[in-house]
């Protein structure tokens, strides 16, 4: 098997994450669909760490890893603030700037 | 240890691709099964699984810190965070079927399909001769942490220190996000007190206890009133279930059942 099998398998989940954003409408599954993203992009980091011998890879999915994790703060807190004053998890009930 | 230190090599072994190919799979499976689960609550445990074969496949790649870091951080963390928005947003929601924008679901089928394609075939592009392997670089620095402590409190010091700072933004930005300014003062002791001595449909006192007898102490059995019927309001709500009858029997002999009505509090009881 060539390593490039793993940077395959990254592709497909994050073909898979990016059309769930696209596909759900519960903006807590749109949530993890781009994690799912982050989380192909960091194997494709650590395969490519592994393929050209160096660790550089595995340092930049670290700090993807931390951002990650600070987005999902930010990004539940504001679900909650959201909640809280519509009641909907749906990212179609958010429309009040439109005309 | 050393097992896991010989993984990452230049070669790819058949446990390796035995490896691959079960824990790719699991991953797929798991990102479908995210995707096409009605309930969030699903799409979050399918999510765990994927994350949790990513965190093997990092193993196998020669990256045991971050295979740690995986799942102590995302499944740990992340999912933990997940889980417990969705319990307060509400366990069954679940998507809407309408489209807001037409024909939106298969133009999302389509883009998503093609953006695929188009990866795997930009993929396909790449020559990969010579795979060089972690092997060196590894044992240079003595394992695999401190390799990574290296390059962090090395050439990655600046982006570790704004990572700090990000953190910190992070951590006040959802306080700020969640924080609610309240807008009436906040009730005291006194004013709750006050309030229920005015109101009519809160008691006073304590409500009456439930009643003892010779052969029936438990909870669910009303007390008796001076004319020998039973008190059902002495009864604790949760036990005061619609439909339910306590036959019990009093000192002097009578048997007296009490069943509880739909309007709990004014159900019958019998002598």
């Amino acid at each position: 098997m060539n390593p490039i099998n793993y940077i395959y398998l990254s592709a497909v989940l994050f073909s898979i994450g990016a059309f769930g954003v696209l596909f759900r409408r519960n903006a807590i599954v749109v949530f993890m669909c781009i994690e799912l993203m982050l989380n192909a992009a960091n194997l494709a980091f650590v395969a490519f760490a592994r393929i050209n011998g160096t660790l550089d890879g595995q340092v930049v999915a670290f700090f993807v890893m931390v951002v990650a994790a600070a987005e999902v703060v930010i990004g539940l807190a504001i679900i909650m603030s959201i909640f809280s004053v519509r009641r909907s998890a749906s990212i179609d009930d958010v429309n009040l700037l439109r005309s | 240890m050393t097992g896991i230190l010989a993984s990452g090599t230049a070669t790819v072994s058949a446990g390796e691709t035995f490896a691959f190919w079960l824990l790719g799979g699991l991953c797929v499976l798991g990102a479908l099964g995210m995707l096409f689960s009605r309930k969030a609550v699903h799409s979050a445990l399918w999510i765990a699984t994927t994350m949790v074969s990513l965190a093997v496949l990092y193993l196998v790649n020669a990256a045991p810190f971050l295979s740690m870091v995986q799942i102590i951080v995302y499944t740990g963390a992340v999912m933990m965070l997940f889980l417990f928005v969705l319990m307060l947003v509400g366990v069954d929601a679940s998507d809407s079927l309408v489209e807001t924008i037409k024909g939106q679901r298969l133009a999302a089928v389509v883009a998503g399909i093609t953006f695929g394609v188009l990866l795997v075939a930009g993929v396909g592009g790449l020559v990969v001769n010579q795979v060089v392997g972690l092997q060196t670089p590894t044992e240079a620095a003595g394992g695999n942490v401190q390799a990574i402590a290296r390059l962090i409190f090395g050439r990655y010091v600046l982006a570790f220190e704004v990572t700090s700072a990000l953190l910190i933004t992070a951590a006040l930005g959802a306080m700020v996000y969640t924080h609610r300014e309240r807008l009436v003062r906040k009730p005291t002791q006194r004013m709750l007190s006050e309030a229920r001595f005015r109101s009519d449909s809160v008691p006073r006192t304590p409500l009456p206890s439930p009643g003892v007898y010779a052969n029936h102490n438990a909870v669910d059995t009303p007390a008796l009133l001076p004319d020998g019927s039973p008190l059902l309001d002495s009864v604790p709500v949760p036990f005061q279930v619609e439909g339910a009858a306590r036959t019990f029997r009093t000192a002097d002999g009578r048997a007296v059942t009490a069943t509880f009505s739909a309007d709990d509090a004014d159900g019958e009881g019998t002598a």
